[in-house]
C-alpha cells in the first residue's frame, strides 16, 4: 500500500485521541466518585488529571496541524483530521467540566452536605455513558452507534431541566439552603455540558465517516433558510 | 463565449487497444473542468478526441458522439474546422522555434489566410494580454524568438497562440506540469480569468491544481470515467471508493 | 583542427601553384590556341554558372519535394521505400556513367551536345543528396511542432510547408549547398553532355564550356602554359564554390529569423 507513513501518522493521531478520551472518561468518573464520597483526595486527582489533559490537547492539535500542512489530506483523510481537531477540543472541555464538578464538591464539603432533590448520580452515569459510547463509535468508525449517542442527549437535558425546577423551588422555599442548591445546580449543569460534548463528539464521528454535517439539525429544520429566502 | 460539450458513448482505440470505454459526460460552458486519474487511464486520449487530434495517429479509431455547442464534431464537421473552434495547449510548451513571438501568436490566423496587418497587430496584442504575457514581451515582439523565453513564458505564449484564433473551448493537457511553482501559479490564475470567456478542460495529475481551478472534476481509471461531480464533492466526500483511493493516494 | 587541415593544405597549395597565373585576362578572355598569350577561362566560368544554375533548377526542387514526401506524407509506404532506394542507388552511380546515361537520353535524341543536357546530368546528381538531407532535417523537427500547428486548425499540407519545412529550412539549405558544391566540380558527366566549348556560348542548346572540364583538358595537355592555366582554374573553382556557399549562409542566417513578416 502506498502512503504507509501517512497512514501510520493517522493511526498515531487516533491513538493519541483515544488516550485523551481515556483521560476525559476517567476525569468524569473520578468527579462523580468525589461527589458520591466527598473525598477531597479524589478531587486532587481530578485537578492533576486536568493538567495532563491540557498538555495532551496541545500535542494533538500540533500533530493534526502538521499533517494538514505536510500531507495535503483529501476526502476521508481530511475529514478525519478535521474531526480529530474538534473531538480534541470537546474532550478537553469534558476535562474542564470534571474539574468544575470537583471544585463544587470541595465547596460542598466546606458548606456541609445537605440532601438535594436531584439525582446527580444518575445524571453523571448517563453523561459518562454518552462519553464512553461516543469514544467507542470513534474507535469503531461506526456512524450508527454515534447516532445512538445523539438520541441520549434528550434524557440528560430533561433531567437538567427537572433539576433546575426542583432546585429553584428549594431556593425560594428554603432560602438558607440557597448556597447548597446553587452548588447542586451548577453540578447538574456541568454534567449537562458533558453530555453536550459527548454529542458533539458523536456528530464529528458522523462527519468523518459519512461526510454528513448533522449538527444543529433540530433548530435548522424549523428555521427558514436565509439562502432560500433570497435575502443573504 | 464558451459552449458546452456533451459526450455520449465515446469509445476510442489505438489499434487493438481499447483506450476509452463508454464515456458519457457533460462539460458545462464557461467553467473549468478538470480530468484526473493515474497514468494511462485515458484522460489525455479523451481530451484529444474533443478536438479530433486523436485521429491524427493512423491506427486510432473513435466511435460515439461528441457535441460541441450542439454540433456533432464527428458526423457534421471536418477536423480542421473543429480545431479552430477548440484550441489546445500541450504539456511541454511548443512555440514554433524559428518564429518570432509576434509570428507565433499570429500563426493560427496567418496560416488560415488572415492578412489584414492592422487587425493582426490588434489580435496579437489582445491575445498576449489575455495570456498575461504582454507586459513582458511588448517591447520586442518581432525580433525576439519564441524559443528564447523561459518555460513559463513559453507556455503562456502557447496559450496566447491558441487564444488568437478565438476558440470557444480551450483544452489544456497538463499545462503546468513542466513548470516551476511560480509559473504554475501564474498559469492557474490565468485559467481562472479565462473561465468566464471560454470553456476550459484541463487534464492534470496534480490534484491540488484541479481543486484550485476547476468547478467540476472527472476521475478516469483504465479507460472509464468513474466519477464526475463538483470538485468540492470529489475532494471532500467522493461517492466511489476507487475515486477516494486515488485521491488519498492509497493503492493496493 | 585535423578536419580543417586537409582543406587548408589544398587551398594553400592551389594558391601557390595558381595565383601567379591569375590576371584580369583570366577572367575576361576566352581560351586561345597554344602559343598565343593572354588566354583566360571567362567562358568556362560563365559556363559553369549556367550549368549549375540549370542543374539546381532541376535537382533542388525535385530533391526537396522527394524529401518532403518521404518525411511527411509517405512514411512507411512502399512508394517511399522505393524512392529512398532509388535515391541511394543514384548516389552511388559513378559520375561517368551518369554522363553516358544522359548522353543516351538527351544528347542523342537532340542530336547535339548542349548546356541543357549538362545541366540535366548535374541536376540528377544533386537529387539524392538534397532528397536525403531534406528528409533527415524534416524528421528532426520535433513532433510537438507539427502537433501545435495541427491543433491550430491548419490543414496538414499547409502545416508541412509553412511550419515543418520552415523549421527545418536551415538544414535543408545546407543539404542543397552540399549537393551544389559536390556537382560544381564534376567533370566526367560533362564530357558527353556539355562537351565544352572554346568559344563564348551561353545558349542552352549549344555545347558550353565549364571550369572543371577546361581544367581537365588543360591539365592532360602537354603544354606548360596550359598547365599553369589549369592550376589557376582550379584555384578559381574552389574560391567560387566557397564564395557561393558563404553567400547563401549569410543571406539565410539573416533571413530565417526575420521570418515571413
Amino acid at each position: 500500500m502506498t502512503r504507509i507513513r501517512f497512514q501510520q501518522s493517522l493511526d498515531e493521531l487516533k491513538d493519541q485521541l483515544l488516550e485523551m478520551g481515556g483521560m476525559a472518561e476517567q476525569a468524569i468518573q473520578r468527579a462523580t466518585e468525589a461527589y458520591r464520597t466527598r473525598d477531597l483526595f479524589i478531587c486532587d486527582l481530578v485537578s492533576q488529571g486536568e493538567i495532563a489533559i491540557n498538555r495532551k490537547q496541545r500535542e494533538i492539535d500540533q500533530s493534526a496541524t502538521d499533517l494538514l500542512a505536510m500531507e495535503q489530506p483529501m476526502a476521508v483523510d481530511l475529514r478525519f483530521i478535521l474531526s480529530a481537531i474538534k473531538i480534541n477540543a470537546e474532550l478537553e472541555r469534558v476535562g474542564d467540566s470534571a474539574e468544575n464538578i470537583s471544585q463544587r464538591v470541595r465547596k460542598m464539603e466546606k458548606m456541609g452536605a445537605v440532601e438535594m432533590p436531584v439525582d446527580i448520580s444518575r445524571m453523571a452515569s448517563l453523561a459518562s455513558e454518552m462519553v464512553r459510547k461516543s469514544l467507542q463509535s470513534f474507535i469503531d468508525a461506526d456512524a450508527e452507534s454515534a447516532r445512538a449517542v445523539l438520541a441520549m442527549d434528550d434524557a440528560v437535558d430533561a433531567m437538567n431541566r427537572a433539576a433546575y425546577k426542583a432546585l429553584t423551588q428549594v431556593m425560594m422555599e428554603q432560602g438558607e439552603l440557597a448556597p447548597q442548591a446553587l452548588n447542586a445546580l451548577m453540578i447538574a449543569r456541568a454534567l449537562e455540558r458533558v453530555a453536550d460534548h459527548a454529542t458533539s463528539v458523536a456528530e464529528d464521528v458522523i462527519f468523518w465517516v459519512q461526510g454528513a454535517d448533522v449538527r444543529h439539525s433540530k433548530s435548522l429544520k424549523t428555521a427558514p433558510d436565509p439562502h432560500e429566502m433570497g435575502a443573504v | 463565449m464558451g459552449v458546452g460539450i456533451e459526450v455520449s458513448n465515446l469509445n476510442a482505440w489505438y489499434g487493438a487497444n481499447h483506450t476509452l470505454q463508454d464515456i458519457n459526460l457533460n462539460i458545462p460552458a464557461n467553467h473549468a473542468t478538470a480530468l484526473i486519474g493515474p497514468s494511462g487511464c485515458g484522460k489525455s486520449t479523451f481530451v484529444r478526441c474533443l478536438n479530433r487530434m486523436h485521429e491524427t495517429n493512423p491506427i486510432a479509431r473513435v466511435t460515439g458522439s461528441v457535441l460541441i455547442g450542439g454540433l456533432d464534431i464527428y458526423a457534421n464537421a471536418k477536423p480542421v474546422e473543429i480545431r479552430r473552434r477548440v484550441g489546445m495547449v500541450f504539456q511541454r510548451p511548443n512555440p514554433f522555434p524559428t518564429m518570432s513571438i509576434y509570428d507565433n501568436v499570429a500563426a493560427g490566423l496567418k496560416l488560415n489566410g488572415f492578412t489584414n496587418r492592422h487587425a493582426l497587430d490588434e489580435i496579437v496584442e489582445r491575445s498576449l494580454k489575455h495570456a498575461a504575457l504582454w507586459d513582458e514581451v511588448k517591447d520586442d515582439l518581432k525580433k525576439q524568438s519564441g524559443a528564447s523565453l523561459s518555460g513559463g513564458q513559453q507556455q503562456r505564449l502557447c496559450i496566447a497562440r491558441a487564444l488568437a484564433v478565438d476558440p470557444e473551448v480551450l483544452l489544456m493537457d497538463e499545462p503546468a506540469s513542466a513548470l516551476d511553482p511560480v509559473s504554475t501559479s501564474k498559469i492557474e490564475d490565468l485559467i481562472f480569468q479565462l473561465k468566464s470567456e471560454y470553456t476550459i478542460v484541463i487534464v492534470t495529475h496534480n490534484m491540488q491544481q484541479a481543486a484550485r481551478v476547476a468547478e467540476k472534476t472527472g476521475f478516469f481509471l483504465n479507460g472509464r470515467m468513474i466519477e464526475f461531480d463538483s470538485t468540492q464533492k470529489i475532494f471532500t466526500n467522493p461517492t466511489d471508493k476507487r475515486t477516494e483511493d486515488y485521491i488519498t493516494g492509497r493503492f493496493g | 583542427m585535423l578536419v580543417v587541415a586537409p582543406l587548408v593544405a589544398i587551398f594553400i597549395y592551389l594558391v601557390y601553384k595558381g595565383a601567379s597565373s591569375l590576371n584580369l585576362a583570366f577572367f575576361t578572355h576566352n581560351p586561345v590556341p597554344v602559343g598565343e598569350s593572354g588566354g583566360g577561362m571567362a567562358n568556362a566560368i560563365v559556363g559553369s554558372a549556367i550549368l549549375l544554375g540549370v542543374g539546381s533548377l532541376i535537382g533542388i526542387p525535385m530533391g526537396i519535394a522527394g524529401g518532403i514526401y518521404l518525411a511527411e506524407f509517405g512514411r512507411g509506404t512502399k512508394l517511399a521505400n522505393a524512392i529512398r532506394f532509388t535515391a541511394d542507388v543514384l548516389n552511388g552511380v559513378p559520375s561517368i556513367v551518369m554522363g553516358i546515361a544522359v548522353y543516351s537520353l538527351v544528347v542523342v535524341p537532340q542530336g547535339h551536345f548542349s548546356a541543357f543536357s549538362g545541366g540535366v546530368a548535374l541536376g540528377i546528381m544533386m537529387i539524392p543528396t538534397v532528397c536525403r538531407t531534406t528528409e533527415e532535417m524534416l524528421l528532426m523537427v520535433p513532433n510537438a511542432v507539427r502537433e501545435a500547428a495541427l491543433a491550430l486548425g491548419v490543414p496538414n499540407w499547409h502545416s508541412v510547408l509553412s511550419i515543418t519545412v520552415r523549421t527545418a529550412s536551415a538544414g535543408i539549405i545546407t543539404g542543397c549547398m552540399l549537393a551544389f558544391a559536390r556537382v560544381a566540380g564534376e567533370t566526367a558527366p560533362l564530357i558527353f553532355t556539355a562537351f565544352g566549348n572554346v568559344d563564348w556560348s551561353a545558349k542552352l542548346s549549344e555545347p558550353i564550356a565549364a571550369l572543371p572540364l577546361q581544367i581537365y583538358v588543360y591539365a592532360i595537355s602537354p603544354y606548360d602554359e596550359w598547365h599553369r592555366l589549369a592550376w589557376a582554374g582550379a584555384l578559381v573553382l574552389i574560391v567560387l564554390i566557397m564564395l557561393a556557399v558563404s553567400l547563401v549562409r549569410y543571406v539565410t542566417s539573416r533571413g530565417v529569423m526575420k521570418g515571413a513578416n
